[in-house]
């Protein structure tokens, strides 16, 4: 016979009680689980889509011309007859710090070219990289090969041109391979070709005019990542897309405040109710309390009864809350969103922090009443039987 | 030199003009080994008396010493460690834990000491069989009778072996017989060395002490009252009553006729 049993038991009688206690922290505790589980996943599934958006990073040369304007976005100086930056350096990108987060890099030259008379803007690029840089392509026909090329919807109806007519340009001769479906973008207008091609055509072996980066920026400060390229790549201008990267940490910002204040209400909601609970608890328990005085127990053994068998059911809380809330979130996920079903990672640390979590609101609510338990005067406590 | 000493013990509950004496200067000495009973009319203060003599009521004003110990001169948690080391308490209605088995109510003061499981199993089943309880261990007190219950109550004061028990009114929910047999193994422990101090209202129950104190509006009447001396007033208080017995009132009324 110790405390501990007196707890135990105790709990198994009032079963109701212990349980309207073990359901509240429950609720409130995987509530914030899935909420928190559920943010996380619905941050990488954003990030995931926010990807999809293309380069979140630009490099070009370093210049002190005036800024063209590519795909809509200010891209700073890049000019055609300025100097380029060498293809080999861009390797370096690689040796940075984050260089995992970085998903693709894509080397472009950019020139301007006369297709029957029409002044066109002809770009080299790697389609490999395109594939995530430009998740927005859909070519009809096929990916170039050396010399061929594939056309922007506008450029192919302007040079009213189709799949497989040839060109020629500066003397060499070409084939169109595909043409691009519209994209809403510049590069409805533009010629693309294999960078190869191009730097032959624009006789710039081994150059390039600028580079895109796609960055995933889910744990890494997009800042940094531009700091890193730029110390790798002191003759280049390195610089994120603000509105991509703001978009994207306003989103995330905004999600994690909400689910901090829905957690927030819930936990204190979860803790009034341990605390009325108690507080019921020890007023019928009066005579019960007055005896374990009578016969000895000091105040110190009092709280401790009251505190272990909240520890009990704030523990048992937070083990079946964490499991509860991770499996809402896994359904909301599943519900609410269409490329990542049940993609909620088990987190130990979550798990650890809803149990931790759940002690503490526990004990936090149990002391008044506990308090007030281990206060009561014996004799008043038996004067009351 | 005494056991108990209660010196000039007051207890008065309020204050100024409205302040109410439930003990009014009561001196007492109780020797150690002796079986002491406290008589009195409902609200005489003989309860309060118990409960200062138990650590748990503080007086007004006095000094209480059990054991060369001056109680009431220790602090709240220091006197509840007296009265896990030197007392046993026996209440009036039982009060037993309900969702405790009797073998666990029994070994409730046993639940706050350093000692191991073996240990406070051999302690509550020879404190069981001192009570005759052997083969209830396991039953709920709502699965046992009241004498079986006061029996539990006084297993589990007597259980840490200490040298008073107080009892308040501890026959006073039973049948005669039961009571008989209550008083009988209260006779036994103080036989066996044990003080015991109960407040009783039975004559039966107090013909079983040594020593009877009669307490009267908070005032110590008689400290030594004899048993012939008890029926005498006892005759008395019955006097008092409308209705002593029902011979009375038949005695006085018409018998129907035919």
């Amino acid at each position: 016979m110790t405390l501990k049993t007196i707890s135990i038991k105790n709990l198994l009688r009032r079963k109701g009680k212990a349980g309207f206690i073990l359901a509240g922290l429950v609720i409130g505790v995987s509530t914030v689980v899935g909420i928190m589980a559920f943010v996380d996943a619905m941050a990488n599934d954003i990030n995931h889509k926010l990807e999809k958006y293309g380069a979140n990073i630009l490099i070009v040369p370093r210049t002190e011309n005036l800024a063209l304007s590519y795909g809509g976005l200010a891209l700073g100086g890049v000019s055609f007859e300025m100097k380029e930056i060498q293809e080999i350096e861009l390797a370096r990108v690689k040796t940075i710090k984050n260089a995992r987060n970085v998903a693709a890099l894509g080397p472009l030259v950019l020139g301007v070219v006369s297709v029957d008379s029409h002044k066109v803007l002809m770009a080299g690029v790697d389609f490999k990289a395109a594939e995530i840089l430009k998740p927005w392509w859909h070519v009809q026909g096929a990916v170039p090969e050396e010399n061929e090329v594939i056309l922007g919807a506008e450029a192919a109806r302007i040079l009213n041109l189709s799949i497989d007519d040839k060109i020629t340009i500066k003397d060499k001769k070409l084939v169109v391979s595909g043409v691009l479906q519209p994209t809403g973008s510049q590069d409805d207008q533009l010629i693309f070709t294999r960078l190869v091609t191009a730097q032959t055509i624009f006789n710039k072996s081994g150059k390039i005019s600028m580079a895109e980066v796609a960055a995933l920026c889910k744990d890494c400060p997009i800042d940094s990542m531009v700091k890193q390229i730029s110390d790798v790549l002191p003759g280049a201008k390195v610089m994120a897309i603000q509105q991509i990267v703001k978009s994207r940490m306003e989103t995330l910002a905004q999600f994690k405040k909400f689910s901090y204040g829905i957690s927030g209400v819930i936990l204190l909601i979860g803790s009034l109710v341990v605390l009325v609970t108690m507080m019921g608890s020890v007023r019928e328990r009066t005579d019960e309390i007055g005896i374990f005085r009578a016969i000895g127990f000091r105040k110190g053994h009092i709280m401790k009864i009251i505190f272990m068998e909240a520890s009990i059911v704030s523990g048992l809380a937070g083990i079946i809350g964490y499991f509860t809330g991770f499996g809402a979130a896994r359904a909301a996920l599943f519900i609410f969103t269409e490329n990542h079903p049940g993609d909620v990672p088990f987190r130990f640390e979550l798990a650890v922090g809803a149990v931790v979590a759940a002690l503490m609101l526990g004990l936090i609510s149990s002391a008044y009443p506990a308090f007030m338990a281990s206060r009561l005067d014996p004799n008043e406590a038996l004067r009351s039987l | 030199m005494s056991y108990i000493i209660g010196n000039n013990l007051v207890k008065k509950y309020g204050e100024g003009e409205i302040a109410v004496s439930a003990i009014d200067g009561i001196n007492f000495e109780i020797e150690e080994g002796e079986f002491v009973g406290i008589m009195g009319e409902s609200g005489s203060g003989k309860s309060t008396l118990l409960g200062m003599m138990g650590a748990m009521n503080a007086p007004t004003s006095g000094s209480l010493m059990v054991d060369d110990i001056d109680i009431y001169s220790l602090s709240q948690e220091q006197r509840a460690d007296f009265r896990r080391e030197f007392l046993g308490f026996v209440f009036q209605s039982f009060h037993l834990v309900s969702y405790l088995t009797v073998i666990e109510n029994i070994m409730l003061p046993l639940a706050i000491i350093k000692a191991g499981k073996k240990k406070k199993r051999a302690m509550a089943e020879a404190a069981m069989n001192q009570v005759g309880l052997s083969g209830k261990a396991h039953r709920l007190p709502s699965q046992i009778s009241g004498g079986e219950k006061e029996r539990v109550a006084i297993a589990r004061a007597i259980v840490n072996e200490p040298p008073v028990l107080l009892a308040d009114e501890p026959t006073g929910n039973l049948d005669t017989k039961t009571s008989h047999d209550i008083m009988e193994l209260l006779h036994r422990l103080n036989d066996e060395g044990m003080t015991i101090v109960m407040v009783t209202h039975s004559p039966d129950c107090a013909g079983y002490a040594l020593r009877i104190m009669r307490v009267t509006d908070g005032k110590l009447v008689d400290d030594n009252f004899k048993l012939r001396s008890l029926k005498r007033w006892l005759k008395k208080e019955k006097s008092k009553e409308p209705f002593p017995n029902q011979n009375q009132v038949l005695v006085a009324g018409s018998l129907p006729t035919g």
